[in-house]
């Protein structure tokens, strides 16, 4: 390398790509992420797409393919409205989770930015999801492609068959409850899509065999109810159950099988988006640290030039800005920025740390080997347990960090801390409490049904805080699983101590039949 | 790693999205694309653009925590001036910071988002369908258009396509064994050469009968055979009158404002946008009348000032002028649009009808006048009609032609009274005036 004439060094000039070029620079970053930074991504595939394209691509969750549904279409129209009226720009790259790892790139980057991309997505995302535990555990990412292609193929299917309005309503209520409708705690087996669609056959074929008119005449005796019956039901039942979704799949007495699959499909895809919404900070964190690795050791090698290490810089500053709170642009903590500083800062711990970094990290304090230490904590935390672990002083006092607490009984909103030494731990907490999925997303859980009389289903919301449900929205979602149940549905509202804050009832207006 | 480029895939993946989304908030879509005509410049008539429809519609509801009430913790950046225990106004909207409220535009009150001019201008022209379209095609007028349709055995001669005979002969001539030129040439000069140099009379005899046997054979199969001709078949299509021409009468006397001028272009320029999309070609002419009618551009139509009387039939003979030197009846569909105060000279009436009965509706397709009112005239339904001179000769028009005629006093009232005249109605009911 060094024995080249410093001209020939440069990978580019000037903003015109091709493919070689491309690959001259995936191979370049490469050379720094996987040699120098010991990172460990999937292939990946370079996907290049118009600016159309992306605005499909962000209709569908960025995924390539996907089953229609019109709430797609109106993403896909708000995107473009706001898009073409330059309200908002489009990423330059979108990411999926996948193997080989899907990047799709902008025809309309520049070759800096394609650099730029290649290192954000390619080697920063693709080794976060390879490598992160949540992603491990909960996601498939062999077999994803082949499980959506197979979900698009069913529900085009069902559409033929029983009629686009009558799929869309299925689609309509299992969306509304995809929030809760999905498994927090990993179960026995690892999910594995491509046994999906086998099994769903299997299923069908053993129902099938199975069935016999005769246990139908089958004489029952009344049985007495008694307290251990009920446990002995809801234990049966699996109560009580915090995946709505997956409840009503199961138990939901007049669905058709169909409309379980179709319940199925849209769990279980949420059910892989559920890691994203676990590591958002980690995830860009990761990738916006090593794309800024990649990029300072390209210049430092002499591989791109000044003007596009500019370039670079512009941008890369535009992404990890944070407005403070009073800023018009605020909009809540920027995860890149957030992601990203405590990266670095862990950095600067490992190699070049203070006393206070020894009292506050003193396992990592000094050991040296910051790309290690990172590769470890990336693999083996979530946001919630990043930020509470390590959440340095030094980045409270940069990111000039305070907690404030709006009780609705007091008359002002209270600084409760502020990043002072008192204040460090509450804020670190805090912060952690809020990137924690358990507890931003409300506790709803299918309590009770009474099987034996009117077969009324009981939801119960543990309120924390006193933070009721949105009403209307509610009210709403709760129709939905009415008809999905068939019958009553009742949601009951109980605050920490058990008391009853508020109640809302559904009736099944056109059930699923 | 591979690189795949992509950019050549079909877009719209969207698309069956989008038609769905459409589809499900059909009638806000269509009501907010009315509203939005209203307020619209004539040049966007009949562009796309942003509409916005109620965000209920649409709502996709999901189980969340209010973000009202209760107690809530924030952790918020930048702070300057605060110290712990400070007490902060809390900000008049709720939401606290305003932050988490709404990130994918969910919870405001209106979706915002922009129509194609296709998606646009059918919804905006949807249940609107010209009157008696179909009346040329079924009374046999329709012109008639030759299409190349394969070949055909019989046909005159212009029409032989030769590489297809050629085709034929050859594959015949091949099955045959017709012999070719060269080798009987080949044939003949080898015996000539024989017969110089003394050659071996059997051998020569052998070749002259071979020679007489090719020759003959070369006879009896012809190069071309009528077996072989093809001619190119055509096939005649009928093809509808895809061509239209609208003729947009106005008065332009010192009676006629600026308002009721605007009112009136309002009403041409839907007419035209409607026409554009049912025909291939759609002429506009312009004519403008006093007391004297004229054939001017548009700009003069709509702009350039004219002081006279006003003899309405003079407009309804050049308009007939026009028809017989560029427009001849059986080429062209004939629309008429008229817009007027009401003012006419009162000797006039009594020509106008019969110009209009006996010699423009029966060439016409539809023949529509909109009478222009001021904004402030007293319009209450039922008020009775108005009683201007042309209103009430117009109004001997029998039912039964293809003529209606309505008031208009506001922009607002342009695309309801087009929407009346133009609405889809069952079979065999004529338009009404009234």
């Amino acid at each position: 390398m060094t024995l080249l004439a410093p001209q020939s060094k440069l990978l580019f000039e000037g903003p015109d790509w091709d493919f070689d070029l491309i690959k001259r620079v995936h191979e370049a970053c490469g050379e720094i992420g996987i040699k120098e930074m010991g990172l460990d991504p999937y292939p990946n595939q370079i996907e290049v797409i118009t600016v159309e394209q992306m605005l499909d691509a962000y209709a569908s969750t960025g995924m390539p393919l996907f089953y229609r549904h019109w709430s797609f279409g109106k993403h896909f129209a708000r995107n473009e409205a706001m898009y073409r009226k330059g309200y908002q720009g489009l990423a330059y790259e979108i990411v999926i989770n996948s193997n080989p790892c899907i990047v799709y790139i902008m025809e309309e980057n520049s070759a800096t930015m394609q650099t730029l991309v290649l290192a954000h997505a390619g080697y920063g995302h693709s080794h976060f999801f390879k490598n992160n535990y949540v992603f491990k555990q909960w996601t498939d990412a062999d077999g994803i492609l082949d499980y959506l292609e197979f979900a698009r193929g069913f529900i085009a299917k069902c559409e033929d068959r029983y009629g686009q309005e009558e799929v869309e309503r299925v689609l309509d209520a299992a969306h509304a409850l995809q929030s809760h409708g999905v498994h927090r705690f990993p179960r026995k087996r690892m999910p594995d899509l491509r046994s999906e669609q086998r099994r769903e056959e299997e299923r069908r074929l053993h129902g099938e065999q199975l069935f016999n008119d005769l246990w139908r005449t089958v004489p029952v005796g009344k049985r007495k109810r008694s307290k251990d019956e009920d446990e002995r039901r809801k234990a049966l039942l699996g109560l009580p159950e915090e995946n709505l979704l997956y409840f009503l799949e199961k138990t939901a007495p007049r669905l058709a099988p169909w409309q379980r699959e179709i319940m199925r499909i849209v769990r279980l895809i949420n059910q892989y988006f559920y890691p994203q919404r676990q590591t958002k900070v980690m995830n860009e964190g990761c990738a916006t640290y090593t794309h800024h690795r990649i990029m300072n050791r390209l210049h430092e090698k002499g591989q791109i030039s000044d003007g596009s290490f500019l370039e670079f810089i512009h941008s890369h500053t535009g992404v990890v800005l944070q407005p403070s709170f009073d800023d018009r642009r605020f909009s809540g903590i920027n995860p890149y920025a957030l992601g990203f500083a405590m990266c670095c800062d862990i950095e600067r711990v490992c190699t070049n740390p203070t006393d206070e970094d020894r009292e506050w990290m003193g396992d990592i304090a000094g050991n040296g080997d910051p790309y290690g230490t990172l590769r470890d904590i990336w693999a083996n935390y979530r946001d919630e347990s990043f930020v509470s672990q390590f959440l340095s002083p030094r980045v409270i006092r940069e990111f000039g960090l305070f907690r404030v607490v709006d009780d609705e009984e007091e008359e002002e909103m209270n600084v409760a801390a502020i990043h002072d030494e008192r204040g460090y731990r509450k804020i670190r907490r805090a912060l952690s409490h809020h990137y924690d999925i358990a507890y931003r997303d409300a506790d709803i859980q299918i309590v009770d049904v009474d099987l034996a009389g009117d077969r009324k289903l009981i939801l119960q919301h543990r309120v924390l805080d006193g933070v009721l449900l949105e009403e209307t929205d509610a009210e709403k979602v709760l129709q939905h699983v009415a008809e999905l149940w068939g019958y009553d549905v009742k949601l009951l509202e109980h605050d920490e101590a058990g008391a009853q804050l508020a109640e809302h009832t559904a009736q099944p207006r056109r059930p699923f039949a | 790693m591979h690189i795949i480029d992509r950019r050549l895939n079909p877009g719209g993946k969207s698309f069956a999205n989008r038609q769905r989304f459409l589809r499900r908030a059909r009638a806000q879509v269509r009501r907010a694309v009315r509203e939005a005509s209203s307020s619209r410049s004539i040049k966007d008539a009949g562009k796309g653009g942003e509409v916005s429809i109620p965000a209920g519609g649409v709502h996709e509801p999901h189980l969340h925590r209010s973000s009202q009430g209760g107690t809530r913790d924030y952790v918020l950046p930048g702070n300057k001036k605060y110290v712990e225990g400070d007490g902060i106004p809390r900000p008049q909207q709720g939401g606290g910071q305003g932050s988490r409220a709404s990130d994918s535009g969910e919870g405001e009150d209106e979706f915002r988002f922009a129509l194609t001019d296709d998606e646009y201008l059918d919804l905006y022209l949807e249940d609107l369908e010209l009157p008696d379209l179909a009346k040329r095609q079924v009374a046999g007028a329709t012109s008639v258009q030759w299409r190349q349709a394969g070949y055909s055995v019989s046909g005159p001669p212009a029409r032989i396509s030769v590489p297809r005979t050629l085709r034929h002969s050859m594959s015949r001539r091949i099955a045959l064994k017709r012999p070719k030129a060269e080798e009987i040439e080949a044939l003949r000069l080898e015996i000539e050469r024989l017969e110089r140099e003394g050659g071996h009379f059997d051998e020569l005899q052998e070749l002259r009968a071979d020679l007489e046997k090719r020759v003959m054979r070369t006879k009896r199969i012809p190069y071309i055979d009528p077996v072989d001709v093809r001619y190119r078949r055509l096939e005649s299509n009928p093809k509808p009158i895809a061509k239209a021409v609208m003729f947009c009468l106005m008065d332009v006397s010192g009676s006629m404002n600026e308002h009721m001028k605007d009112l009136a272009k309002r009403f041409y320029s839907l007419l035209y946008l409607f026409l554009n999309r049912r025909y291939e070609h759609v002429d506009v002419v312009f004519i403008r009348h006093t007391h004297e009618a004229q054939e001017v551009d548009e700009q003069t139509f709509f702009y350039s000032r004219e002081t006279g009387g006003t003899v309405v039939s003079t407009a309804l003979f050049k308009m007939m002028d026009i028809v017989r030197d560029r427009y001849p009846v059986s080429d062209w569909n004939i629309y008429a649009a008229q817009a007027s105060d009401g003012d006419n000279t009162s000797s006039d009436n009594a020509v106008v009808l019969g110009q209009l009965r006996d010699i423009i509706l029966p060439i016409c397709q539809y023949y529509a006048y909109v009478e222009v009112g001021m904004d402030d005239e007293e319009d209450h339904p039922g008020a009775g009609e108005p009683s201007t001179n042309l209103w009430r000769a117009y109004r001997r028009v029998p039912d039964d032609q293809p003529f209606a005629m309505r008031k208009v006093r506001h922009r607002r009232d342009i695309y309801p009274v087009f929407r009346d005249l133009f609405a889809r109605r069952p079979e065999g009911v004529a338009a009404e005036g009234g």
